[in-house]
């Protein structure tokens, strides 16, 4: 992999940090502001169905999710595994897409 | 007179500590006690020395658990009850006692591309460096490396992942990137760029913690990551 693909993965895993930093904390203050009124499905789909807004932002949270895990869990295998070449970057990158796909079905569950 | 009980390593990368005790003096660095040992006590404890007054970089050993220059470290700062623990280098591999093979630390500075690159003959002009500009005021806050190995071995990275560059050899680059005289800098931001380079480190700051010249390598290497960015996004890399 090139001293270049190394350093945006870098900065990729830096700014999706950022993004998530922000998710987290409207995520967690929709929760402690939607339980008040007590918690169950149905208000939480009746808050999210057909609602672009959340549909988006909750997108933009797994998408985040799946490009800085991956390359968090890269570094982890370099470190305590030794594990370098084209197989660890393959099951990192099946990874990500095993994390976008179920971060995506879950979002389009409660949107549509 | 009072006494130091002293554990020293011995052996290779096998082997054991083995106890002593050395007469206690006002004063007295580390560096004092293991000559003492080997000069009254047992002739074939091998260690490194050359300069004893913090210049050349050649005594850094483990006391006490913390790599430290041994000549500039005096026993009553480090002493825990009148005991001293010393032992080689970590991070290194182990020749015998308290000596460590310097060869892979030293063979990194190459790695980075830690050697000036001019462009300039005997001909030419000397270069004039404001001595107040910004470049020139970073190059001199890490210039002052002695090259003793305590950063290396204060590193966890470089025990987690055995390529890593580590402090030493990316404060040197650093160096090489902020000198305006300096014409392999492309070549030098590809070298120390990603797993192997300034993008491994994790900001413990182990090395700007026990650094003895009190240089601060996460700077540079900080330092070092913005430049490397900026040059990938140009495309320069």
């Amino acid at each position: 992999m090139s001293a270049r693909t190394q350093t945006l993965l870098w900065i990729a895993q830096r700014a999706s940090a950022a993004v998530l930093a922000l998710c987290v904390i409207v995520h967690l203050f929709t929760i402690i502001y939607a339980v008040q009124g007590g918690l169950s499905a149905a208000e939480i789909l009746g808050r999210t169905r057909g609602n672009v807004a959340w549909f988006t932002f909750y997108s933009i949270f797994v998408l985040g999710v799946a490009v800085h895990a991956p390359i968090g869990l890269r570094s982890i295998f370099i470190e305590w595994l030794g594990w370098r070449g084209r197989s660890r970057d393959g099951v990192v990158v099946a990874f990500a897409a095993v994390l976008a796909w179920m971060g995506m079905r879950a979002v389009f569950a409660v949107f549509v | 007179m009072s006494t130091l009980a002293v554990e020293v390593w011995r052996g290779g990368a096998q082997g054991a500590f083995q106890s002593f005790e050395v007469p206690r003096y006002p004063s007295q660095t580390v560096l004092d006690v293991v000559t003492y040992i080997q000069r009254s006590l047992d002739p074939t404890l091998a260690y490194r020395f050359a300069c004893r007054v913090g210049m050349c970089g050649s005594c850094a050993m483990t006391v006490n658990g913390v790599p430290r220059w041994t000549c500039r470290t005096h026993v009553d700062k480090v002493s825990r009850e009148n005991k001293l623990v010393i032992g080689p280098l970590r991070n290194l591999p182990v020749i015998r006692d308290l000596v460590t093979d310097m060869r892979e630390f030293f063979d990194k500075w190459a790695r980075a591309k830690g050697s000036f690159g001019g462009n300039r003959t005997r001909q030419d002009e000397l270069a004039r460096v404001p001595p107040d500009s910004a470049d020139r005021k970073k190059v001199d806050a890490g210039i002052e490396c002695i090259g003793c190995g305590v950063c290396y071995s204060a590193c966890d990275v470089v025990a987690w992942n055995p390529d890593y560059l580590g402090p030493a050899a990316l404060n040197r680059a650093w160096t090489l990137v902020k000198d305006e005289r300096d014409v392999a800098k492309t070549e030098r931001l590809r070298a120390v760029a990603g797993d192997a380079g300034c993008h491994a480190c994790h900001t413990h700051m182990s090395c700007t913690e026990r650094c003895p010249m009190g240089l601060s390598p996460t700077a540079g290497i900080s330092g070092l990551k913005r430049a490397v960015l900026g040059s990938a996004l140009k495309g320069g890399l």
